[in-house]
């Protein structure tokens, strides 16, 4: 598959800037759909271990607000953060072998699926336990504003909007007025049950009841959270305080490894799938960029290769040796 | 005299100078920078360094314990105060579950330099949720520090130790400790994890923290006077705790006391009983605590003196155990 190594596919170096840059976006969107197909087939083979929580029908949420972001900006995850690690250029081959629990992993394989860390690349942390993204993320929104540049972003889904720290950190940004974007991803389910069964009034209406500028947009649409990002993150950065962005989105799998999905409404799944981002992000290169199948189709084909050659490098990579850990309570 | 330090001056003194020398260090609260803290810990820090660097926070402790942790992991070190020690159960999970884990499952890409200080422990008439001792509730929690000064001296060279340690610490300052007097230290930081000899002996150790120390101090003297030496330790950190402190001084007195102002189920003094036990079963010849029943503190003057170990319970602890030939 010599086509597969290049590094734009065919056709793609006649595009112009705009549509460029779509294709680009459509690359991280495959490649996070991609790789959690791996993780989840990986995790059926008995190599992710423990439990893991995929972002696969989100993409577009972390594609979007991550294309807009700036060296100095710092984002929280949450447990389902692959897909935010991904979007900040984590690298795919340490995130794929932290997965796996491998030495080599982004984090040594310490903290795995739920719990990933990559300074490096932006990422203070991903959250096992929701709201965690939020608080980080208002404190990094302290340090930034003291070092006079940088926005930080909290991603966190629906039901953290019923979460102390959601409550509490927003308040304390909007009194300190921080540059801090947060990102509520909703996927219409906390866990196994609707959001609208255990959540009063509307999500968008309690940023607002605190003055913070709060948009709700399409979170199937890279562009549309693209765009919604881009405002926020501008206000933000021009020191006009928090800001509050709901992306609608849906998850196309379950909660966990554990969750078969018996909660969804007849016939939601297949309705959302319908306007799965890959899909919506195909119809619009197509159609408003001019960008040809064939073009799209060997961005598949190229993801599609680079994730079996990270997933082959993974399971050939060396397990921490427990004879040789050298870890440390404290910094000394 | 004119060098008597206040222990409360020492915990504003050490932040001030802290903050003068480290543009880093912030300091936020309920209640610290305006109106000075509750306990008058903290007065003209706001004043003095701007309300950017010193501020006053909503009455919201998941977000200062959250937003300490990541400011922390983003350059700063911040210094919160949690008001009573009691409401540090809301704090926890930025604590627990983020700061003290964050070095190692980061695999050491960051550190987090981190300062909680609290005001805890009884005697003040405060009731059962404005009195208890957290000790055991952070005990187990590996990558967190614990300290709690006796002394003026230690609360500000320990403070700022804390400040400049690259670790979470739970800085604890006993109530009934702020009104103080005693002299300031004679060096610009203490190290963190190291006990004190603060009385010698020959014939019982006595180990203990904050407050207790005091009471200790009173009942060595009492028992002074019954022909019993005792030697008394101040651990001064509560995690790591310094075993090898006790066990020398246990190889010299053979008899162990330990003194914690806490229940005694699953308190820390269990767990450094054990440790000398483990380690220098040898050089015992009698080993015991004394501390509190398992029930929650209660509020009438009678019966909260009356459960604390204070000078008085000590005393008869020791004189009980001595006359009932344990040796």
């Amino acid at each position: 598959m010599g086509r597969a190594r290049q590094t734009a596919p065919p056709g793609a170096r006649e595009l112009s800037g705009p549509a460029q840059h779509g294709l680009e976006l459509y690359r991280r969107m495959v490649l996070v759909r991609r790789f959690e197909e791996a993780v989840q087939a990986l995790f059926q083979r008995g190599e992710v271990h423990g439990t893991t929580h995929l972002y696969i029908g989100e993409e577009a949420g972390a594609v979007g607000v991550g294309d807009v972001l700036g060296p100095h900006d710092r984002v929280a995850g949450t447990y389902r953060g692959h897909g935010h690690a991904l979007a900040l250029g984590v690298d795919p081959q340490a995130l794929m072998d932290e997965m796996l629990g491998r030495a080599t992993g982004v984090c040594g394989g310490r903290a795995g699926s739920m719990n990933v860390i990559d300074l490096e690349h932006r990422l203070i942390g991903c959250f096992g336990i929701i709201g965690g993204s939020i608080g980080a993320a208002t404190g990094a929104a302290l340090a930034l504003r003291a070092h006079g540049a940088g926005v930080a972003v909290a991603f966190f889904g629906d039901g953290t909007t019923n979460q102390g720290y959601f409550h509490e950190c927003l308040n304390f940004a909007a009194v300190m007025r921080l540059p801090v974007v947060y990102v509520c991803e909703n996927n219409r389910y906390g866990e196994f049950t609707p959001f609208e069964d255990v959540t009063a009034g509307e999500i968008a209406a309690r940023p607002q009841a605190l003055g913070i500028p709060t948009e709700t947009v399409d979170g199937m649409d890279v562009w549309a959270v693209r765009e919604a990002a881009a405002a926020a993150v501008e206000r933000a950065r021009r020191g006009e305080g928090p800001q509050f962005i709901q992306t609608m989105t849906y998850r196309f799998v379950g909660h966990s490894r554990s969750d078969p999905g018996r909660y969804r409404k007849p016939g939601e799944l297949e309705e959302w799938k319908r306007r799965d981002p890959l899909l919506v992000a195909r119809a619009r290169l197509a159609g408003e960029h001019g960008v040809a199948d064939d073009v799209l189709d060997a961005v598949d084909v190229q993801v599609g290769a680079e994730l079996e050659r990270i997933v082959e490098r993974a399971l050939a990579a060396p397990y921490p040796d427990p004879a040789r850990e050298r870890a440390r309570e404290f910094k000394p | 005299m004119a060098d008597q330090l206040e222990f409360r001056r020492a915990i504003r003194d050490a932040l001030d100078e802290e903050l003068a020398r480290d543009e880093r260090v912030v300091f936020f609260g309920e209640d610290v920078a305006k109106p000075g803290g509750v306990f008058a810990a903290t007065p003209g820090l706001h004043e003095a360094h701007g309300p950017a660097r010193v501020f006053d926070t909503p009455i919201s402790e998941l977000a200062i314990a959250g937003a300490a942790f990541g400011a922390a992991v983003c350059g700063l070190r911040p210094v919160i105060e949690i008001m009573f020690a009691d409401f540090l159960p809301l704090a926890m999970d930025g604590m627990v579950n983020q700061a003290a884990k964050y070095w190692y499952l980061s695999n050491e890409q960051a550190p987090v330099p981190l300062v909680v200080r609290s005001a805890y422990g009884a005697g003040g008439r405060f009731g059962a949720i404005h009195s208890q001792s957290p000790i055991p509730w952070f005990q187990g929690v590996p990558g967190m520090r614990i300290v709690a000064p006796s002394t003026p001296a230690d609360a500000k060279a320990l403070l700022k130790a804390a400040i400049r340690d690259d670790n979470p610490v739970l800085f604890l300052e006993h109530k009934r400790l702020y009104s103080l007097k005693g002299a300031p230290p004679t060096e610009e930081v203490a190290t963190i994890g190291a006990a004190r000899i603060v009385r010698a002996g020959r014939d019982l150790t006595v180990a203990t923290a904050g407050a207790s120390v005091h009471h200790a101090l009173a009942a060595a003297e009492t028992l002074a006077g019954d022909g019993v030496d005792v030697e008394v330790i101040d651990l001064r950190t509560l995690r790591p705790l310094d075993v090898p402190a006790v066990i020398a001084s246990v190889a010299r007195t053979n008899r162990l006391l330990v003194v914690e102002e806490g229940p005694l189920t699953g308190g820390w003094a269990g767990e450094l009983v054990a440790r000398v036990s483990e380690e220098a079963l040898g050089e015992l010849d009698d080993v015991w605590r004394l501390a509190t029943d398992d029930l929650p503190i209660p509020y009438s003057p009678t019966l909260e003196d009356a459960f604390l170990p204070g000078a008085e319970a000590i005393v008869a602890s020791v004189r009980g155990r001595l006359a009932a030939g344990v040796s």
